[in-house]
């Protein structure tokens, strides 16, 4: 076993041991980025240097003994679109190919202050826009499963660094299954938390009534590290609630006993894999001979999520995106004339094809005239989406389904139709129109040996629920143990 | 189409986007196909029903109005894709 193979919970004990260092660890790390990137293509940045001395700063803390930091000498990446100071933050984007942060996110700086060591910053779909990384503007990530295939998206260099062991865990966003398809299709642990359990301050923004940061990690006890490390309110950002955070780790092993574990009809349909319903099905006879209690429940609005989602998000990222001009920071186009050339064409060579849509389409449902037909309807449709939810969770904890109706597809499959790729978030966007926390965690693998994702939704801010039912499943099942053939 | 090719180029104009003429025609097809697929929203009845702004509703919190950080002038400027001294340096704004 290479010390790269470690999960956090073994590195960590091993580092208060002093069996381990964490310039021993970062090494490893380092090395593995080295000799798989080529081929996977997670990293956008590698901080090698940056790394190692934050490894070194760990080992004097280590030496020294006394009370440590929650990740102290881990080695984690994070998705370029979370700002961190000094260190180049694209979003994906040749408009910020260039950007150098002045500041860290909230984030950043909460996993700085947990000890954790960054080594580099992973690629994703420009802005977040994408279920593939297909849309990055620098070069799409491969599935570490098979390298013909997507790794999923938006997150999806966040998902195939920690697949691939290159970083013990990484930081991804979801806004509409950004973090839990890529963890399906690369066969990892990943969690979207409550709309407002963790900042969003110094996070590049897409859509901000979705958006949420969150964990990728090598199994369940992991995944509440990073959770515990992340989680919190940040006056910084006003969206982010003023509640406790459990500890996590503490009610890890209570197990799923008595657990009422919702299965809506509607995410068992016509048109999925086979092998995706089956393991998922399996995943809830695991579930119920642990103890759990499955009971037959319904989301009726569910097929009406992407049309609410894309109407919202892309109003809300035309929105958002009007920053980008070309004055303080990013691309400006060389020789236009005047300021409105300058704009236009500076937006027209920075955004990649797949931004401007969403900012087109945004542009329209929000200008005079269709506002009420499209936004304020689907912010209506988006009550009827949360109400179902609630109303579900009158009759179950945890409810389980499918991360995505497939395993991962090749590159280029979806690429020539935008709504097909849309698609592939069917079973993740309603989560983020309800703002619950929603966590993808591996149980099987399809015909082509290709990773498959069961999806636990949670009460809002039920996080320590779905871990814990996470955890169970992983004492029982060897899914999580399994390595891509890198 | 539902949508014509002068309303995809008075929205550019709103969004601040130069397209070619390709991508106008691509747009086109696009907005046909999203706006058809989006249309299913119009068989619920949401009459009566409050909109969702944010699922999870936080009152906007208020602070008193204190410098909190300071300036890095030099670190902002780095980012600036032009800038004379201590400035940035921007196109005309008044013809």
């Amino acid at each position: 076993m290479a010390l790269y193979n470690l999960t956090i919970h073994e590195a960590s004990d091993l580092l208060r041991k002093r069996q381990l260092s964490a310039q021993e660890l970062t090494r490893s790390v380092l090395e593995r980025i080295r000799t798989t990137d080529a081929q996977v293509h997670s990293y956008l940045t590698v901080c090698e240097t940056e790394a190692l001395q934050q490894a070194e700063t760990a080992d004097r803390s280590l030496a020294t003994g006394g009370p440590l930091p929650l990740l102290c000498g881990i080695p984690v990446a994070v998705k370029d679109v979370i700002l961190t100071k000094g260190l180049r933050s694209t979003a994906g984007s040749q408009i910020l190919a260039h950007f150098v942060p002045p500041y860290d996110a909230t984030v950043t700086c909460r996993l700085r202050e947990a000890g954790a060591i960054i080594v580099g910053k992973v690629n994703c779909d420009e802005f977040a826009m994408g279920s593939s990384t297909e849309n990055s503007a620098f070069l799409p990530s491969r599935n570490p499963w098979d390298l013909s295939r997507v790794p999923g998206g938006s997150s999806g260099g966040s998902a195939t660094a920690v697949a691939a062991e290159q970083a013990l865990a990484a930081l991804g966003t979801d806004t509409g299954g950004s973090i839990r398809l890529p963890s399906s299709f690369c066969g990892v642990v990943g969690l979207k938390p409550t709309y407002g359990r963790v900042s969003r301050f110094g996070v590049v923004a897409y859509a901000s009534s979705l958006d949420q940061v969150g964990p990728f990690a090598k199994d369940a006890q992991d995944c509440a590290l990073m959770l515990q490390a992340i989680a919190g309110h940040d006056p910084r950002d006003s969206t982010s609630v003023n509640t406790s955070v459990p500890d996590y780790q503490a009610s890890l092993t209570q197990g799923v006993r008595g657990l009422r574990i919702g299965i809506p009809k509607e995410y068992f349909v016509e048109g999925m894999q086979p092998a995706v319903e089956v393991a998922v099905q399996q995943a809830v006879a695991e579930f119920a001979a642990l103890g759990a209690r499955p009971v037959p429940i319904s989301l009726p609005h569910t097929e009406y999520a992407i049309a609410a989602y894309y109407i919202i998000a892309t109003a809300e990222a035309s929105s958002n995106l009007a920053r980008y001009d070309g004055m303080k920071y990013g691309y400006r186009a060389p020789q236009t004339e005047g300021l409105g050339e300058t704009y236009r064409r500076t937006r027209a060579q920075g955004f990649g094809s797949e931004v401007k849509r969403r900012i087109m389409l945004g542009t329209y449902v929000l200008s005079a005239g269709y506002y009420e037909a499209y936004y304020l309807k689907a912010q209506k449709v988006r009550t009827l989406i949360r109400q179902d939810f609630l109303k579900a969770f009158e009759a179950c904890d945890v409810i389980a389904t499918p991360v995505a109706p497939t395993t991962a597809f090749r590159l280029g499959e979806k690429t020539a139709d935008p709504l097909t790729m849309y698609l592939s978030d069917i079973f993740t966007i309603a989560v983020n129109l309800a703002g619950l926390p929603g966590l993808s965690i591996p149980c099987g693998f399809d015909e082509n040996h290709l990773p498959i994702g069961a999806q636990l939704i949670g009460r809002p801010f039920g996080e320590e629920v779905l871990l814990q039912a996470a955890y169970a499943y992983e004492q029982a099942t060897p899914w999580h143990l399994r390595k891509p053939p890198l | 189409m539902r949508i014509s090719r002068e309303e995809v180029q008075r929205m550019a104009l709103l969004a601040r986007l130069e397209l070619t003429a390709t991508e106008e025609t691509e747009l086109i097809e696009h907005f046909d196909k999203m706006l058809s697929y989006i249309e299913k929203l119009n068989q619920l009845d949401t009459d009566g029903v409050e909109p969702t702004a944010h699922a999870v509703a936080v009152p906007s919190p208020l602070r008193e109005d204190q410098v909190t950080n300071q300036a890095d002038t030099e670190a902002l400027l780095q980012n600036a894709p032009a800038r004379e001294a201590d400035f940035f340096k921007v196109p005309k704004i008044i013809e």
